[in-house]
Formats: C-alpha cells, sequence, structure tokens
C-alpha cells in the first residue's frame, strides 16, 4: 500500500466512511469527526506510520490536507511513495 | 419548598455589573449593559408563560435568547442546535412549544396549535442529558437555579475576575450551571464552540486569559493525551470536572498538576435532577481523597439507604446515595401536562447511584442502581437503547451492557451490526466510536423472559 493509501484508509477506518469522500474532510465536516473520532484518527495514523504525534500537530491537524502537510513536513511522511 | 415564581421585578439574572459579560471567539465584546438591553429586546412577541424550544450552540445569540427567557418568564427546553429533526418533531408533538427558535438564523419559528399550561414556579427544562429517543425532560425551578447557582459560587469562591472558557454545550446541565454562576458574579464568560481539539481553542484561551474550564471523564483523558500539563497557560486557575467518575489514575495526574502549579482541581458530583451540582471535593483534599467526589455542597446533605429504606450510619458501607436540598428539582415531566405539576420529589433526591462515605465524611461513587452509562458526560440508559433498537429494527433481539464510554449492543443479526450502530450514533449525537455492536446467537434470558445481563458479558464474542 502506498502512503496515501495508508493516509486515506486511516479516515476510512476511524470514521467509517468511503474513501471518495476523504480528500475534501475537515474537522467537524462529519458528525464522526468530532473530539472523539479525532483522538481514534490520530491513533491509527500513529499505528500506520509509527510515529508519535506532538499535541501542537495534533491540533493543527484541521483537515485531510493539512494533516498531510503535517505528516509530510513532520514526520517524513513521503506521499509520492 | 416555598413556591418561588417568577417575579419580574427581581430576575434570575440581575446583570447590573460593570464590566464584561461576554467575550466571542469572534471577537464580539457585550457588556453587562448591553446583555441586559439585548436580553429585553429579545423576540418582543413572546409573552411570559410560553414555552419555547431553544436550539443552542456555545454562541452569543444562544446565551441572549437563554437569559432573556428566564428573566422574562418565558419557559426554555434547552436542546443542541444539533439535534436530530425526527426526535425534535416527537418533542414538539409532545410538548407543544408556543415558538421553536434556533439560534442558527435566528429566528423564532410560530408552532400552530402550540401552548400549554405552566406552572408559575416552572423556569426550565433540560432533557436528561443525552438520553436516547425519550422526551423524558427534568423540570427545574426559579429557586432550584438560584440555590444552586449560589452555593457553586460560594464554594468555587468566584468573582468579577473570572474568566471561564466554554467547553460543554450550553444544553448541558453543567455547561449551563458555568454561564449561570458566572453571570451572576459580573466575571466575563469566554464563549467558544472550537474544542480542545482546534489551535483556534487554544489561541482563544491564551489571548484571552482563559481562568477556569469545566470537563466530563473523556475531556481530561483528551488533555492527558494532548500532553496538556506541558502547556503554559498561567492564567487558568480553576479545572473542575463532572459528568461521570474520572479514573483515579488521571484523578491523581490533575491533582497532582494543579498542586505544583498553584491551581485547583475540583472533582464534583451532580445530575441534572438536581439542578447541577450536588457535591465537590475540596481542592485542598484532591490529593488525600482520590476516587472521592467530596462532599454536599452548601446548603446540601446527604445520606446512604441500604435495600430497605434504612439510612446507615458506619462509614465504609455502600448503600444507596440521597441528596437533600434546595436544588432538587421539582420532578420530570413526560407529557405536556406534566408541565402544569409542582413539586414532586419534595427537596429529596435518590440519586439511583451506590456511594460509600469514608470516616472523615467523603464519598466515593461505587456503582450504580439503575441501568444507564455515562458517554462522554451523557447519561444513556441502557433499558431504553433496547427498545429504541427493537422498536426501530424488526425482528432482531437486542441487549445493551459494557461500560462507561464504551457501550456494547448485543443483537440477533450480523447483518445489521453497522446499520444498528450508526443508527444509534445518528439518535444519540453520540460518537459511533462509543457504541460496539456484536452479534450473538440469542439473547440469554431466564424463564420468566428477563435478559440475564452477567451472563451476556461473559459471553466471548
Amino acid at each position: 500500500m502506498t502512503n496515501i493509501e495508508k493516509y486515506t484508509q486511516s479516515f476510512v477506518e476511524s470514521f467509517d466512511i468511503s474513501p471518495e469522500i476523504v480528500p475534501t474532510l475537515k474537522y467537524q465536516s462529519i458528525q464522526a469527526w468530532d473530539s472523539v473520532g479525532h483522538m481514534a484518527l490520530m491513533a491509527k495514523l500513529e499505528e500506520s506510520f509509527d510515529i508519535m504525534m506532538e499535541p501542537d500537530d495534533i491540533i493543527d491537524f484541521s483537515s485531510f490536507e493539512k494533516g498531510k502537510e503535517i505528516l509530510a513536513e513532520k514526520y517524513n511522511v513521503d506521499f509520492d511513495a | 419548598m416555598t413556591m418561588k415564581v417568577i417575579d419580574m421585578t427581581n430576575p434570575t439574572f440581575p446583570l447590573d455589573f460593570p464590566g464584561t459579560a461576554v467575550i466571542t471567539d469572534n471577537g464580539d465584546e457585550v457588556s453587562y449593559a448591553e446583555m441586559k438591553r439585548l436580553t429585553e429586546r429579545w423576540e418582543p412577541s413572546i409573552p411570559a408563560r410560553a414555552l419555547v424550544f431553544l436550539l443552542v450552540g456555545n454562541n452569543l445569540q444562544s446565551l441572549v435568547a437563554y437569559v432573556a427567557c428566564i428573566n422574562r418568564g418565558i419557559v426554555p427546553l434547552m436542546l443542541s442546535m444539533e439535534i436530530d429533526g425526527g426526535m425534535l418533531r416527537h418533542l414538539i408533538e409532545v410538548y407543544k412549544p408556543s415558538y421553536v427558535w434556533r439560534c442558527r438564523d435566528g429566528i423564532a419559528e410560530k408552532i400552530d396549535g402550540g401552548g400549554v399550561d405552566l406552572h408559575p414556579s416552572l423556569a426550565l427544562l433540560l432533557t436528561t442529558s443525552g438520553s436516547v429517543g425519550s422526551p423524558k425532560l427534568v423540570r427545574q425551578s426559579y429557586e432550584n437555579i438560584s440555590a444552586n447557582t449560589s452555593s457553586i459560587i460560594e464554594y468555587l469562591m468566584l468573582d468579577e475576575t473570572e474568566r471561564p472558557i466554554t467547553t460543554l454545550p450550553m444544553n448541558y446541565t453543567y455547561g449551563l450551571s458555568i454561564i449561570n454562576t458566572h453571570l451572576n458574579v459580573g466575571a466575563t464568560i469566554l464563549l467558544t464552540e472550537k474544542t480542545l481539539m482546534q489551535r483556534e481553542f487554544w489561541n482563544f484561551f491564551t489571548s484571552q486569559n482563559a481562568t477556569s474550564f469545566g470537563g466530563v471523564p473523556y475531556t481530561y483523558e483528551m488533555l492527558d493525551k494532548l500532553l496538556f500539563f506541558r502547556r503554559r497557560l498561567p492564567s487558568l486557575r480553576t479545572m473542575t470536572q463532572a459528568g461521570g467518575k474520572i479514573t483515579p489514575e488521571l484523578h491523581r495526574k490533575f491533582a497532582e498538576y494543579a498542586l505544583r502549579e498553584g491551581k485547583h482541581f475540583v472533582v464534583m458530583y451532580g445530575q441534572c435532577e438536581a439542578t447541577a451540582r450536588m457535591a465537590y471535593l475540596p481542592p485542598e483534599k484532591s490529593l488525600e481523597k482520590i476516587g472521592s467526589m467530596g462532599i454536599a455542597i452548601p446548603g446540601g446533605q446527604f445520606r446512604l439507604i441500604d435495600e430497605n429504606g434504612n439510612v446507615i450510619h458506619d462509614a465504609d458501607v455502600t448503600g444507596e446515595l440521597v441528596y437533600e436540598g434546595p436544588n432538587v428539582t421539582l420532578g420530570y415531566a413526560e407529557k405536556a401536562e406534566d408541565l402544569n405539576r409542582w413539586d414532586d420529589f419534595h427537596g429529596i433526591l435518590l440519586t439511583g447511584d451506590m456511594a460509600r462515605r469514608d470516616a472523615d465524611g467523603f464519598y466515593s461513587i461505587v456503582g450504580r442502581k439503575k441501568r444507564f452509562l455515562k458517554i462522554f458526560g451523557n447519561r444513556v440508559n441502557l433499558d431504553e437503547t433496547e427498545r429504541l433498537i427493537k422498536g426501530h429494527f424488526s425482528g432482531i433481539d437486542c441487549a445493551c451492557g459494557g461500560k462507561d464510554d464504551q457501550m456494547v449492543i448485543y443483537i440477533t443479526d450480523k447483518n445489521m451490526q453497522d446499520i444498528v450502530q450508526e443508527y444509534i450514533a445518528a439518535m444519540t449525537h453520540l460518537n459511533f466510536k462509543a457504541f460496539k455492536v456484536v452479534t450473538v446467537e440469542a439473547i440469554p434470558k431466564n424463564e420468566a423472559g428477563k435478559t440475564l445481563y452477567g451472563v451476556l458479558e461473559t459471553l466471548n464474542v
């Protein structure tokens, strides 16, 4: 699985949604992405990419796009791989 | 209880303080004088003693609407602006409000055929926190609100220098009590709909020098994961906790943090049926009494009773916790006619919680008499959830168990797992992660047809 697939899959599993809508997601744009869902997503990403997210990154993680930037810049996740 | 009725000359919120009542996260600042004007002008066509459903969020419009209602003798039922449409229609059918007001558009919709008789002492209606499907409400009087507000102000020693930031919805009794108390000491409420998980929340917190916040156990779990203890928050004075029992580990962590940083961590206990608050653990005891929710609030009293209703006098014996005080509400409502009832509880509340008192007089909750869970601070009745699922999905059997923040729903049709989970999440407006649906071949029952919950929990599924 590529990194972008792994990333998308983390949203799918945390929010129980179909992969097509994932790229448009923002915090609280769907009921499942509330603070409870946010913690679940962070745990899932930490597990999938074997990383430990910093609290500042957890609270900056406000959308699918923003999260991608954070993982690429701070955790060396290469989304072209 | 004395019958305190609505008194326009002596309103619940006098609002005659100097200074700022509210600051919102989009930069609005509202003085107490302005707040008073806004509430006097709010929806002038709605008369006193009308029943109004308020669909609220943590925004200025909602706060003005709530305060206007209470001060002008209009009786609000506080509901979330996110309420499920079906549930709202059901509540309208049952209680026949005169108006439904929505904070999103600020429009009060007049309901055809609405209008019911309300008891003169009735001030406010709340749902029994997060209760699924059931239209059961708690009836709070003007006296209840005043009494609980003054007790909380006294034990938390609140004054006009406080700046609480909102972390709980105002249709939730704990969130509302924070508003009631701070508006009655001339403090400044920092109003935001943002959550702890958002950068904007923390920016607002630090730029506006928040002094306190409240949280349910799940809030403290999240704060712990966010390494809250590393955050520099010099303005913070007090953290309060209610809405279910916090784990001893988290209690210790936050009590130690508070002690180290010169802040207060206050564990509390309450129910909507007691307006909001019944007990608090004085912060200087927070480390010594881990696991305890403290002592009765000023003006209130606790006792423990055994299964025959006799008072337990010895320490460290478990019994049902009974509370007595002027904040014990009038009772429940299940139909429109109940809104004209006076006092059913007579100042005494059987809490349904099992508790113990230690030799120093401090109480700890050890279990529950009634079958309900607290999910993210919301009470969810297990039997009601079962009825709801069985009613909605014909042909499946269902039983509910589990623990706080994690309900387990046992059903008998594997193909229904996802749809049941979705349905319950939608009905309760709680994250679906709180509901684990598992399939069993049959729900174990005794000869009388009663579900054997003990057996159910041992089934390895």
